[in-house]
């Protein structure tokens, strides 16, 4: 049964992770209805920036200015070279365009900083923290705590800004109708900008944990693939949703992994492994069909 | 006029319409005669988009019962309507705007096709003779509506009148019993609303259809219908001839404007 | 001057009809096809068909399928690779489980094997407006290759997956040369292009555009959605099927579930991208370019790297080829979203007035 419980934290923690990844879809969808695929390529470069400019002699909280000021600045370029001339053109068109941003930034991030594997430190132990261990036999480390920590801070500060700030909520004008918007005096370009900003700073986050954790690689943009099972469970346009859904999906996938191939091997022989690269995605299939709008996404009502 | 005006073609009874905690329609009654204009009017917001809506399967009443050529439905869906010989124009245009004028009134008339689709990648035989007698057809609805020069022209590029003029070829080329139009000449100058107006009227006239239709021109709700529904903030204030409308204390009120 | 219409009047809708109703384009296309079924087994060399034009042809019918999905029917699949899995793994059970099955029997049994998979992940996804297809197709992608490594069963007992599949014979005539292979796969493409085309132009391909164009609109002519996304799911599926099987057994010979993966998804996207969404030809451009960049990049780029004397690798190369792909991309879809396709028509369009300014 503790084995049970084992998977299934770890699960949870990586889902954690896989929640970041969405936040950064979800904020950009939420301002400008672009479902952005580059986001895990955006996660890539930015962990891949953060660590090459430690290993340039910079300490942690430069390097990490430093690739905000990076991500930052690719978020503007995307905008302003890629979005700004497609403002016209059907949704699936945008969504083809990221398709082609993200092999672009997944060409242009080793070229920068080269392509070996790297490990990241951050300071934080990836170890089981000892007397969580022996009491209650569970495996979590400081580093799973702090991703917690991070993650949690993030979407109550994310939640904060777009129901009270006047920036909040001229984004959420903005994801609404970008004409109206327009027409009340907001700037689409400034609020953009921003938007992929702070798309930028959620990316670097995840990427940040991602990569101390895994080692920063090109997998990692796969993994980003995952956020999108994530945002089909809790909605394409929730902050609270992202987390939810980044939970369920990591714990789901992990137990997946361990209790489905015994079963398997029973009924077929030979070996099932690799189970978690597909289920996350059968899930959401599956969930589609009972609630497609997502767990907090909204219904959309056509109106002609 | 010189067509005659036949028995209730389409009744709706009790219609009530909600959207979440938005009334938009409630226990609205009313009845189209066969070959008949009937137009509904009222201030905007009142419901008249969504009655239309209602009558042909795009929203599902919560209440009420539709008669259609004596079937009764609590609703209609839009395959059913369609089925049915109930086309409509939208008051945004929904054209398809990829494809040209020919192949938008060629999909007007999809369910007039009985081919499938392994027919179609065969083409020869049964596939191309049902096309070319379906292209006849459209011709035929093209040469009404005067818009042989753009035939070949993709929709998108055509200037808001005839874009309004496709469209109600499209919704011709089904051969409807009834023809929703909702707003049909919005946005119009003077001459466009004239030949809207003729066209509707030949409509009416030649091919016997019945029309059902929003309009704010009150010259031309006057002029061009037999009878008049009048909606505000989705009830029914008014019902009857264009006359007995006009002077309707109420719909003078609230609509049509006091008299100081 | 040449290519002027004048004269050309039609005198019937059939004659309007028809797919090449210039003269001019039906003597190109008659040359075209010439050129292609004689000249071009006389004169080409082997490596020209093994590893250019039968791989062109192949991956030309896959984007013909993504085509009538995403071009024409409007919605995006993330995953031909995997319906190609499908269709090359079938065509293999077939042939190597049904005793004396002709060869072509196999190919479009394995065609409607992948369209029925297609109508199994088409069915939750399609039912709902939005990118629900492009993770239905992802779903699909990782979890097909999953099963056709872990099922011994679908690969005959090989290890992890991997299949080899024997020359194709029909009527006893056993297509062993690289010529003779190229004819089978050319006539096979030609044929299902053809289809694909009349398709297109018909009832069907108009439902398809009209639910790509505005499906309110296409619901209220009475257009039948579901059915309407899932044929075009399951046209689209047979297609790849059919490449795929092609793929096995007149290109590579020896195929795993690896080799249909993600990264063969984006290719057959970015290839209708580049030639053009919604138009036949646009897959047969879009295609050759797709296929012949990475090539013109490793002769192009060491070459350029000398010029301006920069180190250079082999990981060089393949990240400016992602990045040469992704800026692409970007470029067709804000400056032509139409693709090659319509930069072929708008240089036809120029041909009619040549040499007259307008």
């Amino acid at each position: 049964m503790s084995f049970f419980f084992e998977v299934l934290i770890g699960g949870l923690l990586s889902g954690i992770m896989y929640s970041l990844v969405a936040l950064g879809f979800v904020l950009i969808f939420k301002a400008s209805g672009v479902l952005n695929f580059a986001q895990g390529a955006m996660v890539f470069f930015a962990a891949l920036s953060l660590v090459g400019f430690m290993e340039h002699g910079a300490p942690l909280w430069l390097a990490f200015i430093l690739a905000f000021a990076v991500m930052t600045a690719l978020g503007i370029a995307t905008e302003k070279f890629v979005l700004r001339k497609m403002v016209n053109q059907a949704p699936i068109s945008l969504f083809m365009a990221t398709i082609g941003l993200s092999f672009f930034i997944e060409g242009l991030a080793p070229m920068i900083w080269g392509n070996q594997v790297r490990p990241l430190d951050i300071g934080l132990v990836d170890e089981p923290i000892g007397w969580i261990l022996d009491g209650y036999n569970i495996v979590v480390s400081t580093f799973d705590l702090a991703a917690a920590g991070i993650a949690m801070a993030l979407v109550a500060g994310l939640a904060l800004f777009f129901q009270y700030t006047r920036v909040g909520r001229a984004l959420r004008a903005v994801a609404d109708d970008h004409q109206a918007a327009l027409s009340i005096g907001i700037s689409l370009q400034r609020i953009w900008a921003l938007v992929w900003a702070v798309a930028g700073f959620v990316a670097l986050v995840a990427g940040m944990l991602w990569g101390s954790r895994n080692g920063v690689q090109f997998a990692l943009t796969f993994t980003a693939l995952k956020a999108l099972p994530v945002l089909i469970l809790g909605g394409f346009t929730s902050v609270p949703g992202a987390i939810v859904g980044g939970l369920i999906i990591g714990s789901t996938e992990k137990l997946a992994e361990i209790y489905i191939p015994p079963v398997m091997q029973d009924l077929f022989g030979g070996n099932f492994g690799g189970i978690e690269n597909w289920f996350p995605y059968v899930l959401a299939l599956l969930f589609l069909l009972v609630r497609p709008e997502g767990l907090f996404g909204e219904r959309h009502i056509d109106r002609v | 006029m010189a067509r005659q005006i036949g028995d209730v073609i389409l009744d709706l009874k009790n219609i009530s319409l909600r959207f979440g905690g938005v009334k938009a329609l409630t226990d609205i009654s009313f009845d189209v005669r066969e070959h008949e204009i009937r137009a509904i009017i009222g201030p905007n917001g009142a419901g008249k988009s969504s009655m239309l809506n209602v009558i042909n399967g795009v929203y599902r009443p919560q209440e009420g019962e539709i008669i259609f050529r004596g079937q009764h439905r609590h609703n209609m869906n839009t395959h059913m309507a369609a089925a049915a010989g109930i086309a409509r124009t939208f008051q945004n245009i929904a054209l398809f705007k990829g494809m040209t004028v020919i192949d938008n009134l060629m999909a007007g008339r999809n369910l007039k096709m009985k081919c499938n689709f392994i027919q179609h990648a065969l083409w020869w035989g049964p596939a191309k003779r049902e096309e070319l007698a379906q292209r006849a057809k459209v011709e035929e609805v093209i040469d009404f509506l005067e818009i042989e020069h753009i035939r070949k022209t993709p929709v998108g590029r055509l200037p808001y009148g005839l874009q309004k003029r496709v469209e109600l070829a499209r919704a011709l080329a089904a051969e409807p019993a009834i023809l929703l139009l909702d707003e049909p000449m919005a946005g119009m100058n003077v001459e466009e609303k004239q030949d809207m107006c003729r066209f509707i009227l030949d409509v009416n006239d030649q091919m016997g259809t019945t029309i059902v239709l929003i309009e704010h021109d009150m010259g031309v709700v006057m002029d061009i219908s037999d009878r008049v529904v009048v909606l505000d903030y989705g009830k029914k204030i008014g019902d009857g001839d264009p006359d007995e409308v006009k002077n309707n204390p109420e719909v003078i009120a609230a609509y049509l404007g006091t008299q100081h | 001057m040449i290519y002027r219409e004048t004269g050309q009047f039609k005198t019937s809708y059939a004659a309007d009809q028809q797919i090449f109703p210039i003269r001019q384009d039906r003597i190109g296309m008659a040359l075209l096809l010439l050129a292609a079924f004689v000249v071009v087994p006389l004169f080409a060399g082997n490596y020209w068909f093994n590893a250019i034009l039968i791989p062109f042809l192949i991956f030309a019918l896959a984007a013909l399928g993504l085509n009538i999905l995403t071009g024409y029917a409007g919605q995006l699949s993330l995953g031909s690779a995997a319906f190609m899995a499908v269709g090359a793994y079938a065509a293999y059970n077939f042939q190597v489980r049904v005793e004396g099955i002709p060869v072509l029997l196999s190919f479009i049994l394995a065609g409607v094997t992948a369209a029925g998979v297609g109508i199994l992940f088409g069915l939750p996804s399609l039912r709902i407006k939005g990118f629900y297809l492009a993770v239905a197709t992802l779903a699909a992608q990782f979890f097909i290759v999953w099963c056709l490594t872990k099922f011994p069963y679908l690969s005959n007992n090989s290890s992890s997956g991997v299949i080899s599949v024997p020359n194709i014979e029909m009527f006893g005539f056993v297509f062993a040369t690289p010529q003779s292979r190229y004819l089978f796969v050319l006539t096979l493409v030609s044929l299902l292009a053809l289809a694909a085309k009349n398709m297109v132009r018909s009832t069907t391909g108009r439902a398809w555009m009209a639910v790509r164009d505005m499906d309110v609109a296409a619901e209220v002519i009475g257009i039948p959605l579901m059915r309407t996304k899932l044929l075009a799911f399951a046209v689209s599926s047979f297609y790849c099927g059919v490449a795929g099987a092609l793929y096995a057994f007149c290109y590579l010979g020896s195929v795993e579930p690896d080799g249909f993966s993600l990264d063969m998804s984006f290719k057959i996207l970015f290839m209708i991208i580049v030639g053009g969404v919604g138009s036949i030809l646009g897959s047969f451009l879009g295609a050759a370019f797709i296929l012949l960049l990475p090539i013109f990049l490793d002769i192009a780029l060491p070459w350029l790297a000398e010029l301006v004397h920069l180190p250079f690798d082999s990981a060089t190369v393949s990240h400016i080829q992602l990045m040469v792909f992704g800026a692409l991309i970007m470029f067709f879809l804000i400056v032509e979203p139409h693709g090659l396709a319509r930069l072929w028509q708008i240089g036809k369009e120029k041909l009619r007035l040549w040499p007259f300014p307008h």
